[in-house]
């Protein structure tokens, strides 16, 4: 199986997959049921926003917006956060924003649909609800990731999921175009260069 | 590995420091533009306020008067939920004698995570270094550096040129031409600005009677000339710095006056600018000596940009140092 190259900043790391879980096709199914799911859940998108989080998320989100939309032919407000000025482990480590947020609408009032592509720890969305919280009052916040790979460290559960998949906590999780790939990072010279 | 290798590690700070433009390099500076784009957003947001440094304690020194730095930091530090603390040398134990050492001690024994220090001897945060366990910010150390303006500087011209073309990156300063005209000898600004702008690519060109540039320029990346009419055609950028009576001890101009008349941005230098050319100072502004009043309100000057910028550069210059962990 071909490398995947993933930038974990402010250093690289190689990501190398040993087996493939999901195939592309899955993953769009599994999008497709997701939108179902949030459609019947919420009973139709009037209030709903769907908000990717940078980056795994974001691109995951840009499809689920486009499937919304095709399901019940009305627009579906779409946005991204970058979650890293409210992480609880800065200082801890390297935290960098990857890209800037942007949410060109009014979160009070609105259900928002949280997306990410694997639930891991749960503190990513922990920081996201408290950067959602600085926005405003939703009126609902929930959370669809395409795999949730276990090992919480705080009481957050997702709303919608593509996949459960049992991981080992060294193991690490891709999501792609290609589909969903479970593996390892390896650390690249350039990285062991900078320590 | 060699011996100096090995020295080299033992010595790497564990607390990260910004004395010097040269401390960051040019992939620190990329990296501060990039947070500052990240902190523009937060900025104009109804709550301007993200939890990132919550718990930190900022001290800001300032050993000589300054409006628009200290409060600039002290914004940015609060937009970051970070405590500050203020010392100003005219209401303090300075004034009854006591050394800078003795005072900067005794500020670090309060329980603070970065200094921020402006001190009329060069070299005098770098001396602060080997007293303090906190993180030290040059706010301008005499006639040494200022290297947060130009931080901001920077990002101010690169902001412009991206909102001019859409949107498209340019990733850096190059194929640009810029002025720094003025007092070049007595100034920080100018010296922090050269290194900043030459290695982000610009081409710098200072200008300046003999009187004030600096003894030697040999080594710097730039050019001189005291003719500013000979190259206004040619300018993207005119950087204006302000003339420091403060200063000027000895007698190095014949009059203010001459020096506009010389030196300074008039209306008539102004049109002869190229049509797009930004006009930019880092205040505080001296109208009537090294720009015309009225040109400092044209549409191409982009002071009061540069102060909103700088709130934005320093808390990316404070996260950087404090937020973003060991690397």
């Amino acid at each position: 199986m071909a490398d995947i190259e993933r930038t974990v900043r402010p250093a690289g790391r190689i990501f190398i997959a040993r087996a493939q879980v999901m195939d592309a096709d899955e993953v769009r199914r599994a999008l497709m049921r997701i939108a179902h799911e949030i459609v019947e859940r919420n009973r139709g998108l009037e209030k709903v926003v769907v908000v990717g989080l940078q980056t795994g998320g974001v691109p995951l989100a840009g499809k689920l917006a486009a499937i919304l939309e095709e399901i019940e032919g009305a627009t579906v407000p779409l946005g991204s956060i970058d979650v890293a000025f409210y992480r609880d482990d800065i200082g801890l480590r390297p935290v960098y924003p990857e890209e800037v947020t942007d949410l060109p609408f009014d979160i009070n009032g609105r259900v928002v649909i949280l997306v990410d592509d694997v639930l891991f720890t749960g503190r990513t969305v922990r920081a996201a609800l408290e950067a959602l919280a600085a926005r405003g009052r939703a009126d609902s916040v929930q959370l669809a990731v395409m795999v949730d790979r276990g090992h919480r460290e705080l009481p957050i559960r997702p709303d919608f999921v593509g996949k459960n998949l049992p991981t080992r906590r060294d193991e690490s999780v891709d999501v792609s175009d290609q589909g969903v790939a479970i593996g390892e990072l390896h650390t690249t010279e350039k990285e062991s260069e900078a320590r | 590995m060699s011996i100096d290798e090995l020295v080299e590690v033992r010595r790497a700070p564990a607390v990260r420091h910004l004395l010097s433009i040269n401390d960051l390099g040019r992939d620190g500076i990329l990296e501060i533009m990039r947070l500052a784009d990240a902190f523009a957003e937060v900025s104009e947001r109804p709550i301007p306020k993200v939890p990132a440094l919550r718990g930190r304690t900022v001290a800001t020194v300032f050993m000589e008067p300054s409006t628009r730095t200290r409060l600039s930091f002290e914004t940015a530090a609060k937009r970051l939920s970070a405590d500050t603390m203020t010392f100003t040398a005219a209401s303090s134990s300075t004034v009854k004698g006591e050394s800078l050492r003795d005072t900067v001690e005794t500020i670090d024994a309060m329980g603070i995570d970065a200094m921020v220090i402006r001190h009329h001897s060069s070299g005098a945060p770098l001396r602060v270094t080997d007293w303090i366990g906190a993180s030290v910010i040059n706010a301008g150390d005499g006639t040494h550096e200022h290297p947060t303006q130009a931080l901001l500087d920077s990002y101010t011209i690169l902001e412009t040129l991206r909102a001019r073309q859409g949107g498209a990156e340019p990733h850096d300063l190059s194929g640009l031409r810029i002025a720094i005209v003025g007092d070049i000898k007595h100034s920080r600004v100018a010296r922090s600005d050269v290194l900043a702008f030459a290695a982000l690519g610009a081409e710098v060109v200072l200008v300046a009677p003999p009187t004030l540039m600096p003894a030697s320029i040999e080594g710097w990346p730039v050019q001189a000339t005291g003719d500013l009419d000979a190259i206004l055609g040619e300018l993207d950028v005119i950087y204006l710095l302000r003339i420091q009576a403060e200063r000027l001890g000895e007698v190095l101009l014949p009059s203010l006056d001459e020096y506009h008349w010389r030196y300074g941005l008039t209306r008539a230098r102004a049109a002869a600018l190229k049509k797009d050319a930004l006009i930019m100072h880092p205040g505080p502004m001296i109208r009537g000596v090294e720009i015309s009043p009225d040109v400092a309100d044209l549409p191409a000057s982009l002071v009061t940009r540069q102060v909103r910028n700088g709130v934005l550069v320093r808390m990316a210059v404070l996260f950087h140092l404090l937020g973003s962990g060991e690397i």
